[in-house]
């Protein structure tokens, strides 16, 4: 990149211009499309004036509803790059046998299960889950914001950051080739020389950092900011299951930014801690990252089961059955979590009552999780449901999740886990209960509270397209997974000799592209629902009929949520009003005192994603540079004295009135 | 929308079916047998709180649908005792039952504890002696080394039927898993350390083997033939491998370089300890050499093995004393 190799050594470290894949025709082709795409995105932006609106109304906004929104747009996103890569592999599994080789070599299969599992784990599950739960609930409990709004604003930038890395790794450089937990000594400087593991580390490492702060914030602000008479035990189940997700955050996510932190020292300065030789123990590492690694799948699914009883109450007209088991089994859970880790390598050669307390503390999980699912089946009983779309994503959840459970306890059984370990039967058992569980709630949450957000609901016939073609398309894809694994075909394999094979893998094949379709049913949905706004309008601020306090409140709701603070009498706080022909306040409002927007957010996202992407090519005077910068502002930042101000009462009773009228206009 | 969730439920029931027919459903080996009719176990188990809540929840979902208008409709019901100990004690006792079948199991096929039975009624004599191979995750190949008879494979493994057979197995660089479906479940094999797995096969065949570990580039081609023979046979598949080059140690270190699909090799005979270097990485002289270092990893020459008794890590340490 310069005359003088030394000098541009310094300053570029590791990148040079052989970093840029223009030898792969697939990498160039989706790099010319993303920058076509980008440049058209950017042009459109600056054509319609929009960057002053999105810095002022979003990027620096410290408002958790649109804190919320941002993280929803960015996992919405990058599930669009995760599922590319579960396509790939589909197409690949699906005709590579024999002497056809297919179309990824291993050098690029292996950099796609690694960025997929990746992507979809760290940058698509966890900004949907935390992205409800940021929306949700400082209105389900009657709060104007969260606890700590900056740092909110500050954990969204770093967790886009840290994605803003991975997606680099696509075009400058390469992702890692470990598979997706990165097990040394495969990850170590011996056998990964190159970049892709430190984009793995430092994605993960930066984005980490908004996910704790982000799981701080929710748990100060649930356990501190409960409107009064909110008592624990009348929170709704979604704020509950969020409360326990937090702490789960909280206690998990600290061990894997010091086990990557580990591995990061073994890879930049020598050290041996999970080296084969000078006493390291790669058998560490794989015990830390599955420490982390087995709550942060509860952490995934308890905001689902969250959504899922919020939902099941709300369209069944009907209280929620047995509420008090729910939050127990929820806590049950939330301890157990970090009593199974051990089920993930059962053929690591533990002993036998090692073995066997992990695999029964495992099977112990699923009695709360079954009682879950029966509090919800007697929710339905003697009810009135209306299968709007995010209860059929609900009863779609508990015929699949349920059949994953019981291919997860299968699992849980050491022996019979010697003969499924790392098959594809294990595939289809965790896609079972993430997409079954985690995703299907999602899409059901999505659909749920997208009026709050936005002022109107979702297009049903879209949304119940994209239902069918994705549930449908979720049996096609991996029941014949569950197939192969009894067939004893093991993950992560780019060629297979054995023909008889192929049959299942292009069902599973089949099974993807109905997906797509579930997907592009999805983008549809949204498009639509766009177009048709005016029709699909929320006026009341409660569409369906809601239980809990954020149907109280307009759609979308004024910034500061609730003009004078609720008070709850009684569990689902909002129907016991409506039940009591509860009045709105319409005068006598007083000024509220609000935190202001701040751009220092982006700024330390922006700068870390330099300081990340520094490391990991090397380039130390930037390194340093920009590890300074993020220093200075984080300092100046503290200066900023002007962090809050007050909406004046004369507003607040403008908003209120209009509101009036518009409820009085169509109630 | 009922019919199509039912389409949707009995998809894997057929799925299921047809799986019979695969090698876990029908292997040929005693402890993968074992490991069968566990599957198929907590399989049942679990069908008996499984088929209800399905049924359930599409019936529920059917008959309380809003435009049936019921009118046992109740708005505020939302608790029963009853009930609530039906849903919490079901699963509770399933739980206990399969945590029973759990811990017997899981002590009764135990890798490391010899075998007991070479299949169902005929139980090990107390003087026979298993037969030993030594099996090495190179990359991306496998080693195996039978100590008894001198000889090394790579790509391949023979044993005689329904002899017991002790695997004691480890890896030159990375972790990888040996399975071979139709033998016996699967152990990790890590460098540094050594994992024990005892099998034997009941059907003379041949099955196939390979690395249920992702272990980089070469993975996909490190498979290998697991080779089920009677006894003639075996001596002979011995003598044919007597033919072939030595297994010295710089043979051994061109072997161990990164290599994918590699074809099966014979050597006649192998350096001496070249196994127990490998497990200690003391091929070369060096600084990764284990067996002159003290650490806490390193258990004491009394505290070795006994496979019965012990129920520490198995896998921890670092360097089996033999």
């Amino acid at each position: 990149m310069s005359d003088s190799p030394d000098l541009a050594k310094l300053i570029f470290g590791r990148l040079t211009w052989d970093a840029i894949p223009f030898h792969e025709p697939i990498l160039l082709w989706t790099f010319v499309a993303v920058a076509a795409g980008g440049i058209a995105l950017l042009a459109a932006l600056t054509y319609f004036r929009l960057w002053g609106y999105l810095w002022r109304e979003w990027f620096t906004s410290i408002d958790h509803k649109k804190i919320g929104v941002m993280y929803m747009v960015l996992g919405l996103v990058m599930l669009l790059r995760g599922f590319s890569d579960a396509i790939m592999m589909r197409m690949q599994q699906a005709v590579a046998f024999g002497h056809v080789q297919g179309f990824l070599p291993p050098h690029h299969y292996d950099q796609i299960f690694t960025a997929h599992g990746v992507i979809m784990i760290f940058f698509v599950a966890m900004p949907l889950v935390t992205g409800l739960m940021n929306f949700v609930v400082p209105l389900q409990i009657g709060a104007r914001d969260v606890s700590f709004p900056f740092l909110n604003n500050f954990s969204f930038w770093m967790t886009s950051a840290g994605a803003a890395l991975i997606m680099m790794s696509l075009f400058v450089g390469e992702f890692a080739r470990t598979g997706w937990l990165a097990y040394p000594p495969l990850s170590g400087i011996a056998q990964s020389p190159d970049v892709g593991v430190d984009y793995y580390i430092w994605g993960l490492q930066i984005a980490g950092v908004g996910t704790l702060l982000s799981g701080i914030n929710l748990l100060v602000t649930i356990i501190k900011m409960r409107a009064p008479g909110m008592t624990m035990m009348r929170m709704p189940v979604f704020t509950w299951t969020a409360l326990c997700t937090n702490v789960l955050i909280v206690a998990a996510f600290p061990v894997l930014t010091a086990v990557l932190g580990l591995l990061a020292l073994d890879r930049y300065a020598g050290t041996n801690f999970f080296t084969t030789t000078l006493g390291g123990d790669a058998m560490m590492y794989v015990n830390l990252i599955w420490i982390w690694g087995h709550p942060e799948v509860y952490i995934l699914i308890l905001p689902a089961f969250g959504i899922y009883s919020e939902v099941v109450a709300t369209f069944s007209r009907k209280r929620l059955f047995g509420y008090t088991s729910m939050v127990y089994a929820t806590v049950v859970i939330t301890v157990l979590s970090y009593l199974v880790w051990l089920h993930h390598f059962f053929t690591m050669g533990s002993g036998a009552s090692v073995n066997s307390f992990f695999g029964i503390t495992t099977m112990i999980i699923s009695i709360p999780t079954g009682a879950k699912i029966f509090n919800w089946l007697f929710t339905m009983y003697r009810g009135r449901i209306t299968f709007e779309v995010p209860m059929l994503w609900t009863v779609a959840f508990m015929v699949t999740f349920t059949i994953g459970g019981m291919t997860g306890v299968m699992l849980a059984v050491p022996p019979a886990d010697f003969a499924l370990h790392n098959s594809l039967f294990l595939i289809a058992h965790f896609h079972n209960v993430i997409i079954g569980g985690v995703l299907f709630g999602l899409f059901a949450g999505i659909n749920y509270w997208f009026p709050k957000a936005f002022g109107f609901r979702l297009d049903p016939f879209w949304g119940k397209v994209s239902f069918w073609f994705w549930v449908v398309g979720f049996y096609f894809a991996f029941m014949p997974l569950y197939v192969l694994g009894l067939m004893g075909v093991t993950r992560r394999l780019n060629h297979f000799e054995d023909p008889s094979l192929q049959i299942w893998f292009q069902i599973a094949a089949f099974g993807a592209l109905l997906i797509a379709l579930g997907i592009g049913a999805m983008l549809i949905q949204f498009y639509v629902s766009f177009r048709h706004r005016e029709a699909l309008r929320d006026h009341t601020g409660d569409p369906w009929g809601g239980r809990t306090l954020e149907w109280s409140t307009s759609s979308p709701p004024p910034a500061y949520n609730f003009a004078f603070t609720p008070r709850v009498h009684n569990r689902d706080a909002w129907w016991q009003m409506k039940q009591h022909n509860y009045e709105r306040p319409t005068a006598d409002f007083i000024a509220i005192h609000m935190p202001k927007n701040t751009g220092a957010g982006v700024i330390l996202g922006g700068i870390s994603t330099v300081l990340g992407f520094a490391m990991i090519w090397h380039m130390w005077p930037l390194a340093v540079l920009s590890f300074i910068a993020l220093l200075a502002v984080a300092i100046g930042h503290t200066f900023n004295y002007q962090r809050d101000y007050h909406i004046p009462a004369d507003e607040v009773s403008r908003v209120e009135a209009a509101r009036s009228e518009l409820l009085a206009n169509h109630v | 929308m009922s019919l199509k969730a039912l389409r949707g439920l009995l998809l894997p029931v057929v799925l299921l079916l047809t799986g019979c027919q695969t090698v876990l459903m029908s292997p040929s080996g005693d402890v993968a047998l074992q490991q069968r009719n566990l599957i198929i176990t907590s399989l049942l188990l679990m069908l008996i709180i499984i088929v209800p809540v399905i049924v359930l929840t599409l019936l529920f979902a059917w008959r309380y649908r809003a435009s049936h208008q019921r009118d046992d409709y109740d708005p505020d019901w939302n608790h029963s005792t009853l009930l609530e100990l039906l849903i919490w004690s079901a699963p509770l006792l399933i739980i206990i039952a399969l945590g029973a079948v759990t811990w017997v199991s899981t002590h009764k096929l135990d890798p490391f504890r010899p075998l007991e039975r070479v299949s169902e009624g005929r139980p090990v004599t107390v003087d026979a002696r298993p037969l030993v191979v030594d099996v090495v995750a190179l990359d991306w190949k496998w080693l195996f080394i039978y100590p008894e008879q001198g000889i090394a494979t790579v790509n391949e493994v023979a044993a005689p039927v329904d002899r017991p057979i002790e695997f004691r197995i480890t890896a030159s660089t990375v972790m990888n898993s040996f399975f071979v479906p139709a033998l016996a479940g699967q152990i990790y094999a890590m460098p540094g350390m050594q994992t024990t797995l005892h099998a034997v096969i009941n059907k003379p065949g041949d099955f196939e083997g390979f690395s249920a570990n992702y272990s980089g580039a070469g993975f996909s081609g490190m498979h290998f033939m697991f080779r089920g023979m009677d006894e003639a046979q075996f001596e002979q598949w011995v003598a044919q491998a007597k033919s072939g080059p030595v297994l010295s140690r710089d043979v051994y270190q061109q072997l161990a370089k990164p290599s994918e699909n590699d074809p099966v090799s014979r050597y006649a005979s192998v350096a001496p300890s070249l196994f127990e270097d490998i497990v200690t990485q003391c091929v070369t002289p060096g600084p990764s050499c284990m067996s002159g270092m003290k650490g806490p990893n390193l258990p004491a020459p009394e505290h070795a093995h006994d496979s019965t008794a012990d129920e520490s890590m198995h896998g921890m340490p670092m360097a089996q004393p033999h």
